[in-house]
């Protein structure tokens, strides 16, 4: 059964076809990558799941669901949360804050209630809080709970946007290079927790990433990009020996 | 330097973060409650202004602070909730009645600013919310038969459940401290729960703001009506302690000094908008000083100095003239704005934190401590 099923999308900008007729299904519980050059309409496929773009032709479905109208920001409680290419976090608050955010689509009280911080609000807060300190524990962000993300290494940012993801408690997570600017050694831990992920959260993945070595460790299966349009899929190994890949990688 | 142990998620939760705070803000309590009593009525009419201002801080730090959404029209909102209380007062209803209804009508004017507030962002919606203001001004003036247009309109002291309370009197000044400690205890509430993370999340980043399930529409139209509402009420308190109001009072340089408040105090928290409110209200009598006191002490300091009686009585009058000149308040805040966005960009309170840190720290902190790092550059793409 198809988990995330992405029918025939396209975006268009202006005469540029950044992303062209692309169609894939991706199974509940796998780990899927989508690889290409630079410019090739990877970010641009998972800002049309987001729905931050409009296709300008196809279908969405998540869990047999027609998502292409469904506005922005009732993804996150449909159970899709993302990370960013280039990290976008709210780096004016603590670590700590940010996690909370990611609980944002969990949240019931109501306006009136927070202005008098009634018990019910309290008693959520301390729930999120008990969840995001689950999180914390995953990711081995104790350190850095109350400090503010300005003031961060990239690498951090880079765990502690997973960590605000995995916050939202989401059934699909899309990760949009996780491994892009970190040392080897974070890419490693990257790739235990992407594993992680998958097999003790259950969450399915869909992920970008450029490091081969990465995604041959973690994918499932590999979805291959060039100009917009697809041109290889498979397994990770069936994907980088086709030739469409082969040139498209060394420019022929 | 203090930590804090923590052992439970209560901790982070309540609103004084350890012991200490207990006792200072107890102490400044204590000096609030027992200040009018000591100090003349002059000082304590100041204050009463000090706490206004501050309530229309707290209102802007919920907007622009918190939310980053800019607005030059506070001034605006000021006035509606300060004619609805006339307004209703001319009626007979008394000050328990107008008080949440200015409050509530100002905060449903605030929610249909905020509608452009949706497409708009900084400079542009900055002028949108100029244009308000100027437009509010001109339907006071004009809507005679509400407002009593630029005639004005008298308001007479508060009936607040059958008492009076005059406009110069102490319990007026309890009544404003007492508005003003609600209006923060329910800032900081809200600050604390989900409504005031989504702000800080739509401050700093939209986009991520709306990929966690942030409805970006819902919450900026809150965050301007909770601002507007909050300073509708200082409207009413400001209408009282006017004890008369007439258009030409909420102009353009109201709203300047609104913003000032939280430029100066320091736009990341709420210590930032009362620092600045007491700041701007000082302004005033400084600038009385500088005309009535300055000139003279001038002037005698050259008559020591052996400049004859002739050149100090025209340095005394040049010194004079300078300093009634028409203007010179809005060039003095301008002057003071330009400071402190180059030198002090974190405000009184930014500095006030330094000074703190300088002693918890001593004799290792550096100069460097505060110097913002920019790492790397955001994409604008996906705004
Ligand atoms: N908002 C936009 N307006 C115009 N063109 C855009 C916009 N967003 C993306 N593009 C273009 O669409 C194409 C695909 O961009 P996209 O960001 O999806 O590439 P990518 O595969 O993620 O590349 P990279 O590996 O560099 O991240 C590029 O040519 C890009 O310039
Ligand atoms: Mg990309």
């Amino acid at each position: 059964m198809s988990y995330l099923r992405v029918d025939n999308l396209s975006l268009h900008f202006g005469g540029l076809k950044a992303v062209d007729a692309v169609s894939f299904e991706i199974p509940q519980g796998e780990i899927f990558t989508i690889i290409g050059p630079n410019g090739a309409g990877k970010t641009s496929i998972f800002n049309m799941i987001s729905r931050l773009y409009e296709p300008t032709t196809g279908h969405l479905f998540f869990e047999d669901r027609d998502i292409t109208e469904v506005p922005p920001h009732q993804i996150a409680s449909m159970g899709i949360a993302r990370t960013f290419q280039n990290i976008e976090l709210f780096d004016n608050a603590s670590v700590l804050s940010n996690l909370l955010v990611g609980r944002h689509c969990h949240s019931r009280t109501k306006l009136w209630q927070e202005i008098l911080f009634m018990p019910n609000v309290r008693r959520a807060e301390k729930a999120h809080r008990a969840k995001v300190e689950e999180v914390i524990e995953l990711l081995d962000l104790q350190a850095y709970r109350e400090k503010i993300i300005a003031g961060l290494p990239y690498g951090v940012r880079k765990v502690v946007e997973l960590a605000r993801a995995l916050c939202s408690e989401p059934k699909l997570i899309l990760l949009d290079e996780p491994s892009s600017g970190l040392n080897v050694e974070e890419t490693d831990d990257m790739s235990y927790w992407i594993r992680d992920i998958k097999s003790e959260l259950g969450i399915t993945v869909l992920m970008v990433e450029h490091d081969m070595s990465l995604v041959n460790r973690v994918s499932d299966r590999v979805l291959a990009l060039n100009y917009g349009r697809v041109i290889a899929q498979g397994t990770p190994a069936e994907v980088q020996r086709h030739p469409d890949v082969v040139a498209a990688y060394l420019g022929a | 330097m203090r930590f804090i142990f923590k052992t439970d998620y209560e901790q982070d939760i309540k609103l004084f973060q350890h012991g200490g705070a207990w006792w200072s803000y107890g102490l400044l309590f204590a000096v609030l409650a027992v200040a009018p009593y000591l100090i003349g009525s002059y000082l304590q009419s100041q204050l009463v202004f000090v706490f206004i201002y501050a309530i229309v801080g707290v209102a802007l730090m919920i907007l622009v602070g918190f939310t980053g959404q800019g607005s030059i029209g506070h001034a605006a909102f000021l006035a509606i909730g300060a004619y609805t209380a006339a307004f209703l007062q001319a009626r007979g209803y008394p000050f328990e009645v107008y008080f949440p209804v200015a409050g509530i009508l100002t905060g449903v004017v605030g929610a249909i600013v905020g509608i452009p507030a949706l497409r708009l962002h900084g400079i542009y919606l900055l002028i949108a919310t100029i244009s308000f203001a100027f437009i509010v001004e001109e339907v006071l003036a004009r809507w005679e038969s509400v407002t009593h247009g630029n005639e004005g309109m008298r308001v007479r002291a508060v009936e607040f459940f059958g008492q009076t309370v005059s406009r110069d009197s102490n319990s007026f000044y309890f009544l404003c401290l007492g508005i003003l400690v609600l209006v923060i205890i329910g800032t900081l509430n809200l600050m604390r729960s989900p409504t005031g993370r989504a702000f800080i999340a739509i401050r700093d980043s939209e986009t991520a703001a709306k990929s966690m399930g942030i409805d970006l529409a819902k919450y900026k139209v809150r965050s301007f009506a909770i601002s507007a509402a909050i300073t509708g009420l200082a409207g009413t308190l400001y209408a009282h302690k006017m004890s008369f109001i007439s258009p030409e009072m909420f102009t353009l340089l109201l709203s300047i000094e609104f913003i000032m408040v939280i430029i100066i105090g320091g736009a990341f928290g709420l210590h930032g908008a009362i620092l600045g409110a007491i700041f701007i209200v000082m302004v005033d009598p400084l600038i009385t000083m500088l005309k009535d006191d300055l000139p003279g002490m001038v002037a005698s300091l050259s008559r020591g100095f052996g400049v004859g009686e002739e050149g100090a009585r025209a340095v005394q009058d040049r010194l004079y003239a300078i300093f009634s000149a028409p203007g010179l308040k809005g060039a003095i805040y301008g002057l003071i704005i330009i400071m402190f966005v180059l030198f002090e960009p974190m405000g009184l309170y930014g500095r006030w934190l330094k000074i703190k840190l300088y002693f918890q720290l001593f004799p290792l902190y550096k100069k460097a401590t505060f110097r913002r790092q920019k790492t790397y550059v955001k994409s604008e793409r996906n705004r």
